[in-house]
């Protein structure tokens, strides 16, 4: 009998913020070309476990294995090698440069000058930014620099995709074609996405795994996480559409 | 494309100032060809902070002290082999080497960058003071005594390549000098439109986002640095050469701040406008120093204030967005005009 080795675990994974745990003994799994989505009420602990994931923060304790390689406590540049890309909740992108230069410093970090240009041309119809690539990225609207920032991940070519909020802010036709985008994605990677716009999550989600004060509350399938009493409780106030 | 008239501007304006620089021996006396040599050995070293703080977004209040120590390395090394030649390659790898430590302290070892600042100024007082108290027989490296708050005077200035016995004339000296601040120039340059020099750029930019697609920034912040540390370097052997001295004062914390105000009227994120603001602010200072009327630290001061009031970009960026402006409203009247001139095969129906 062989055994897969799961594209990310993590064990008893927890961050302490001087007193606050923001992350408390977290283990996690996902699968090989898995949509997974993350939701949970402010302060549960979503963008902070992405942050130990790509490095930016170093865990206080735990493991995270990618493909099997432990990557707690590497540099965000060295994790991102490996093939881990990240959508940051407040938006992380050059303000300054061009939409094309953007994408251009993610493809071209693997890529030849060439294909890097071809995977840039791709990348921009993909996230439908051909007409704006010539734009300088700090004057779109906030739901055009998602994308940018969707697309410059996506560049990267990364194994493993992880999307903190990426509908933030974005009109409703916008969110439909982000959810469009994330299921093109998914036929070849990995996502994690986190949001609170549940109308989103409806779109895409399969799997569902709900974070409450730093630990994992629940995982299970949308009908069943939405049926589920304490999710309800924990969302009190959020006004969970369930339908 | 923009990129390409981009391209031909930059062709035009590099063999313009070649051209110049060519040239200007036939048009200066001897006096002014001396001074306009001091301005471009400066305006190297206004590139180099230029480069790091501008592109790099490192910001060193103490570029003066790799500077003073390419001055001073060149002159010791001139003195000792009794050839320019290798000192002035010595002056660019001596003060690349101390860009690499000092960087690598700061990068790697997660100093904030707001930090690089004060201690770049540091080590430059630091070497000040080292260099100050060099006084006496004691105090030689080879040959060549440091001597002190005296300085090093009579310093070989360059001679032909590994001939010491034909050292350069004043015209052929300027030659260098101007070819030199160009070469640095144009340098820059391809090394801006490279991959290196783009993703220096990102990382001004937003380190995060550059750390997270896989750059190891640290390491694209010290090749900036030790860029800028050999430029100005090698700024400092083209400052000794064009007085043929060397003393403490080359790390004088007013030239540190003086670089800052070039660059502030030349326009940060440009390399072109630094060139300019060296330029300008030189002559204004020289012009100053010799009439009595006004103090020339509080003309620079005032220009300063008026800069970071007036025109926050600085003189070169204002003047290409003006020239943006410019061509959009020309191209858009045009346009405008055509649309009217040609009416619609359905309206003249
Ligand atoms: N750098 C930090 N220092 C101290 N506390 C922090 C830090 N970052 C996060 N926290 C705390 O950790 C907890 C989890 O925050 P986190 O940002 O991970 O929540 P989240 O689930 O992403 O919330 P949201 O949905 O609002 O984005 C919060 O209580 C937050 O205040
Ligand atoms: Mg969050």
């Amino acid at each position: 009998m062989t055994e897969l080795v799961p594209l990310l675990k993590t064990e008893k994974l927890t961050m302490n913020f001087g007193g606050v745990v923001a992350n408390d003994s977290v283990d996690f799994n996902l699968g090989e070309m898995e949509l997974r989505c993350l939701i949970g009420p402010n302060g549960a602990g979503k963008s902070t476990f992405f942050k130990m994931l790509t490095g930016q923060i170093t865990p206080s304790s735990g493991t995270i294995a990618f493909r099997g390689r432990s990557i707690a406590g590497l540099p965000s540049h060295e994790i991102a090698r490996t093939g881990l890309g990240i959508k940051t909740q407040i938006p992380n992108v050059f303000n300054g440069l061009s939409v094309r230069e953007n994408i251009w410093l993610s493809a071209r970090r693997k890529n030849t000058p060439r294909m890097a240009n071809l995977v840039v041309d791709e990348i921009l119809e993909r996230v439908r930014l051909t007409e704006k690539q010539s734009a300088i990225v700090g004057q779109l609207s906030h739901g055009q620099r998602q994308w940018v920032e969707i697309g410059t991940v996506l560049a990267g070519d990364p194994e493993l995709l992880l999307l903190d909020e990426p509908a933030a802010g974005m009109t409703d036709k916008e969110t439909e074609r982000t959810a469009e985008i994330i299921r093109e994605i998914n036929e070849a990677r990995a996502i994690i996405v986190v949001e609170h716009d549940m109308e989103f999550i409806k779109m895409i989600a399969r799997t569902v795994t709900v974070f409450h004060q730093g630990r994992i509350m629940m995982e299970d399938t949308l009908k069943n996480v939405l049926a589920d009493a304490r999710v309800r409780d924990v969302y009190l106030g959020k006004k969970v559409v369930v339908s | 494309m923009t990129d390409a008239r981009h391209a031909g501007l930059q062709s035009i304006l590099v063999l313009a100032a070649a051209t110049g620089v060519a040239l200007l021996p036939l048009h200066l006396d001897l006096f002014a060809l001396m001074q306009v040599t001091l301005f471009a050995a400066m305006s190297v070293l206004a590139l180099s902070v230029a480069f790091i703080w501008g592109f790099g977004g490192i910001l060193s209040f103490g570029q003066t002290a790799f500077f003073g120590l390419g001055g001073y390395v060149y002159a010791i090394a001139a003195i000792n082999f009794g050839d320019s030649t290798n000192a002035i390659l010595l002056a660019v790898v001596l003060p690349a080497l101390f860009a690499t430590a000092l960087g690598y302290f700061v990068f790697y070892g997660k100093i904030s960058d707001v930090y690089l600042g004060v201690i770049t100024l540091t080590v430059t007082l630091i070497l000040f003071n080292v260099v100050n108290s060099t006084a006496g027989e004691a105090y030689r490296i080879g040959i060549a005594r440091l001597g002190g708050f005296n300085g090093i005077p009579s310093v070989p200035t360059f001679n032909m390549p590994f001939h010491p016995e034909i050292p350069l004339s004043p015209e052929t000296s300027w030659w260098v000098t101007g070819g030199t601040l160009i070469a640095v120039y144009l340098l820059l340059r391809l090394i801006l439109v490279s991959r290196f020099g783009r993703v220096a750029v990102a990382v001004r930019e937003n380190e995060t986002r550059a750390a997270l697609l896989g750059y190891d920034t640290r390491l694209v912040k010290l090749g900036v640095f030790v860029l800028g540390g050999a430029i100005a370097g090698l700024g400092g052997a083209l400052y000794v050469n064009w007085g043929a001295f060397v003393g403490p004062t080359i790390f004088s914390l007013s030239l540190s701040a003086e670089i800052i105000i070039w660059i502030t009227v030349g326009g940060l994120g440009s390399l072109f406008g630094p060139i300019v603001g060296c330029f300008v602010i030189q002559w204004l200072v020289a012009l100053i120093g010799s009439q009595q009327t006004f103090n020339s630290n509080l003309v620079l001061g005032a220009i300063l204030v008026g800069f970071v009031l007036l025109l926050p970009k600085g003189v070169a960026p204002t003047f290409l967005l003006c020239l943006a402006r410019l061509r959009k409203r020309y191209r858009s009247t045009t346009e405008h005009g055509s649309a009217q001139s040609t009416p619609h095969a359905g309206q003249l129906t």
